[in-house]
């Protein structure tokens, strides 16, 4: 697959109604001890464009993944709306839903059935959405297999043998097999090698160029989701600070934990302009626990 | 040469390691982890040990502490520290000898930082008593002066309110916290080299600048060495002072100068390795990936390792043998065909200005 | 995480191990090469058996072994070592057959249990645990002494009872995979709750109830030895282990050490080989990740 994406020139049509569209999404979890609920998510909206690639940033704890796990289902909210294709969403999905949204998880060592082979897996998918049965679900499945550049003989392995990039393009494949408009990567490329990270990266671009696939992109990484997204949403303590395209926030980033973010990022070469690291920065801050 | 007032080739090697190999089983056929590894660290140098998924990087850390898993054996080859030998083939054929000495070194000579605090630490101890008894080993003192060199220990790496810290335990600190307190145990002794395996891997980015400053200190502090494993190349440039890039258990690429190195790698995989290190300052429009994965110990070719996924390959790179080629201990380079100019012939590497990186 | 090529077959003799050392699975092979022996003995029974295990024959009571009778013959005459190979069957076959029934209700339920919790997992486990409060012979001989003796008095009250172990078993292991990624990856997907207790879940939960069904096994021959043994067991004259031993006793003090040994010997070599196939299969069907 050769082409580029070039950050800043969405396909997306303005003015037209986002494909995912979450308003003041608010998740709180009862606190062990008796004390306080922790309040994971706190208000945040966030949406996405049809054909559009964004990019949701955070470290640990800031609720990125909890407001994943909510866009899919999988995490109730305590308050807030998602909608997805003009449709409110429920806790309950229906099939249909289901085929229009689907995700790929952090862990490519625990996101396949480690007892199914891949054909299994996939046409296990094939079949939930799609009316094609007998031979068509092979085909089917070999056609997956292609988009997400794998070799055909994977069909009859299991995951135990295979390497993490390759999980995740099976992971991504399955994702796919449902015919998503939406595809939601939780922290898809965090536990990958660099240079496998980057091809799963360019197999999104691809994907979302080929195929039309809208991404909602969450990691801790800056600098990967620099290369792949149009628009970056940067949460902290369960609230979006700040939301820029792309290139802009990179290059003008406006609140101050989004300055700390980029500045913390450990650069190759030497730093230009004011964004080295303060001289004291050793020290554990005041309150960290 | 030396760089940033750093010490250069003239200062005392601290670690040697030579000509390391190791194998999985015993046996003539027995797959090899690490493959004629050789480097040294000099006193006050920090090193960068990079190498991806299944290189053997981490494998080296536990020969040089002398904790390797039972099944791995010495085949040939020894490590020095400061001079006296370690760790050596087992004439009887058990993994390998660990000398006496490395016992009573661990702690005091070397230490080892790992990578999840979180398994490193008791978690049923204070972190206090972690790093008393880290303390007490070394010059065996009372309780009460341990404490107080504790509470030192505890402000060297930043630990604000160490009187109260000293009671918490693993699970209410954390990672930062947690990794700053096995920082704190690891220099109790004052080592002279510090093992570091991916300290950072598991910490969020704002964290693992604050720890790397925290290197960067505690190494001006107590002029240590450091051996820092990772993946991640952007850390090593941050931190370190010498390079040495670890593919499928062999060394592919050792470098005294590490902006040299990144500026102008020569072999190959270094190079592809640093393109594919997404850089934050250059906008990339599309990643560069390696295709393919490194060979598994019971896979590895005969030849170069990473012929199959090298773009300048030939046919005589998968035959080998493959030279190790460079300019005396500063540069060496596991390549037939490098960067720069000068063949493997005549063992010289003299880069023109067209192959420089960037 | 270093990277395998091996792929992985279901069933293996020799194992591979993580580090990449091939040990043999001595356990499992020695295990299946006892068992083998001893069910090809019992179902061949009939054919090995030159006299009438039941039939009683006072001219030759007590013989010693010899070429005629193998193992001598008891105080009614009866050849030793048919009512030995008959006792095979009727043991064996009723140890087995009184696994499955706990082991398919423990699995049903601890599935159900594991994955649904809630007020339905409350309940049942503390039905369970009034279940195990009970010394189990008390309730077992009780039962016995209402329903009558015989086979199927033997199966209910083991059944009663032994559902337990594989209920919990079951239920730990369901709420460990419950939690995994490719459990929420088959939720996001749409898959059918049915089928993802029956495809997913249950085939990565069964390993542990599978090994400790083949303990169980043991223990139930135990069991039923122990009530014949109690004459609250199979119905005599029909040749059972138990009952030989107690018949036996009387006549150890005299010399007659057969008519207990042979069976005794004949229950620990049983044992042994099925708790070495348990051993063995514990290995076996461990799948590496």
């Amino acid at each position: 697959m050769t082409g580029v994406a070039r950050t800043g020139d969405t396909p997306a049509v303005e003015g037209q109604a986002p494909l995912l569209d979450c308003r003041d999404l608010v998740v709180t979890f009862p606190s062990k001890r008796g004390g306080e609920p922790f309040t994971a998510v706190d208000h945040a909206s966030l949406s996405v464009r049809s054909g559009e690639v964004v990019g949701l940033v955070g470290e640990s704890g800031s609720g990125k993944s909890t407001i994943a796990r909510a866009v899919v289902g999988l995490q109730p909210l305590d308050s807030g709306v998602i909608s997805f294709m003009g449709e409110d969403l429920t806790g309950r999905r229906t099939i249909a839903q289901r085929s229009g949204m689907q995700m790929v998880f952090q862990d490519p060592y625990g996101s396949l059935d480690p007892r199914m082979s891949i054909r299994g897996t996939l046409s296990e998918m094939v079949r939930r959405h799609t009316p094609l049965r007998g031979q068509e679900v092979e085909r089917r499945c070999l056609e997956l297999l292609d988009l997400v550049a794998l070799p055909s003989a994977i069909l009859d392995s299991r995951p135990a043998g295979m390497s993490g990039g390759q999980r995740q393009r099976v992971a991504i494949a399955r994702a796919l097999s449902a015919g998503p408009r939406l595809l939601v990567a939780d922290e898809a490329v965090a536990a990958l090698d660099v240079s496998v990270q980057a091809g799963i990266v360019n197999l999104l671009a691809d994907l979302r160029r080929d195929v039309g696939l809208s991404i909602l992109f969450i990691s801790h990484d800056l600098s990967i989701v620099r290369t792949l997204c149009d628009r970056v949403a940067v949460i902290h303590l369960g609230r979006i600070v700040e939301e820029q395209p792309c290139a802009d926030l990179y290059a003008n980033p406006q609140q101050e934990y989004t300055k700390a973010l980029l500045g913390a990022i450990p650069r190759l070469h030497a730093r230009r302009g004011n964004a080295s690291p303060p001289a004291a920065a050793w020290a554990a801050p005041a309150g960290a626990q | 040469m030396v760089t940033d007032g750093r010490p250069g080739t003239d200062a005392a090697a601290i670690l040697e390691v030579e000509g390391l190999t190791l194998t999985l089983g015993r046996g003539a056929g027995a797959p090899r982890i690490l493959d004629d590894v050789s480097f040294t660290v000099r006193a006050g140098e920090a090193r960068g040990f990079v190498g991806e998924s299944g290189s053997g990087k981490s494998m080296t850390l536990r020969a040089v502490m002398g904790i390797l898993p039972p099944t791995v054996h010495v085949e040939s080859g020894r490590i020095l520290f400061r001079g006296e030998e370690i760790v050596a083939r087992a004439p009887d054929g058990s993994p390998s000898t660990v000398s006496a000495r490395l016992q009573q070194l661990r702690g005091t000579g070397i230490s080892m930082i790992f990578q999840e605090p979180s398994v490193a630490l008791n978690p049923v101890t204070t972190v206090g008593e972690q790093i008393v008894d880290a303390v007490r080993r070394r010059d065996g003192m009372s309780r009460r002066t341990a404490r107080r060199r504790a509470l030192e220990l505890m402000d060297l790496v930043g630990i604000r309110n160490p009187g109260e810290r000293l009671g918490s335990y693993p699970f209410e600190l954390s990672g930062g916290m947690r990794q700053r307190v096995m920082i704190a145990a690891a220099v109790a002794g004052n080592p002279q080299l510090i093992l570091c395996d991916e300290p950072t891997t598991a910490l969020d980015v704002t964290v693992q600048a604050q720890i790397l400053a925290l290197f960067r200190h505690v190494r001006d502090e107590l002029d240590a060495a450091l051996l820092y494993v990772t993946h991640d190349l952007g850390v090593v440039a941050e931190l370190c002072d010498s390079l040495t890039v670890l593919y499928s258990g062999k060394v592919m690429e050792s470098r005294q100068d590490l902006r040299a190195a990144i500026d102008q790698p020569f072999h190959p995989y270094t190079r592809a390795l640093l393109q594919s290190t997404p850089d934050i300052d250059h906008l990339e429009q599309r990643l560069r990936t390696i295709p393919g994965s490194a060979p598994t110990p019971q896979n590895r070719p005969a030849g170069c390792p990473f012929a199959d996924r090298c773009d300048r390959v030939q046919d005589d790179c998968r035959q080998g043998p493959v030279p190790d080629v460079g300019v005396g201990s500063e540069v060496v380079v596991h390549c037939l065909h490098p960067f720069g100019r000068g063949s493997a012939a005549n063992g010289v590497i003299d880069p023109s200005p067209a192959e420089v990186l960037r | 995480m270093s990277e395998s090529t091996a792929l992985t077959p279901t069933v293996r003799t020799r194992l591979t191990l993580p580090s990449g050392v091939a040990r043999s699975n001595t356990a499992l092979v020695v295990g299946l090469l006892i068992l083998g022996i001893i069910v090809a003995l019992a179902i061949a029974a009939p054919a090995l058996s030159r006299w009438d295990p039941i039939e009683p024959d006072p001219l030759h009571a007590l013989l010693p072994p010899s070429g005629t009778h193998l193992f001598g013959t008891d105080n009614l005459g009866r050849d030793i070592f048919s009512r030995v190979l008959h006792g095979a069957r009727s043991d064996l076959t009723l140890a087995s057959v009184a696994v499955l029934a706990p082991f398919a209700i423990g699995l049903a339920v601890g599935i159900t249990c594991g994955y649904a919790g809630g007020w339905f997992d409350v309940i049942v486990m503390r039905v369970a645990d009034i279940v195990t409060a009970f010394p189990f012979f008390i309730l077992v001989i009780s039962l016995v002494f209402v329903l009558g003796g015989g086979v199927w008095t033997i199966f209910i009250a083991i059944t009663a009872v032994s559902w337990v172990a594989y209920a919990r078993i079951v239920r730990a292991e369901t709420m460990v995979v419950r939690n995994t990624e490719f459990v929420s990856a088959c939720q996001v997907g749409g898959i059918t709750t049915p089928r993802i207790l029956l495809r997913h879940i249950a085939p990565n939960v069964l390993t542990q109830a599978v090994v400790y069904a083949m303990s169980d096994i043991v223990m139930n021959v135990g069991v039923i030895v122990t009530l014949s043994y109690f004459g609250l067991g199979i119905v005599p004259p029909t040749p059972d282990w138990g009952a030989m031993m107690a018949d036996g006793q009387q006549f150890l003090a005299a010399g007659y050490y057969g008519l207990t040994l042979f069976p005794a010997a004949a229950v620990v070599l049983t044992s042994l080989a099925l708790s070495l196939v348990g051993e063995g299969l514990a290995h076996v069907l461990r799948i590496e990740r």
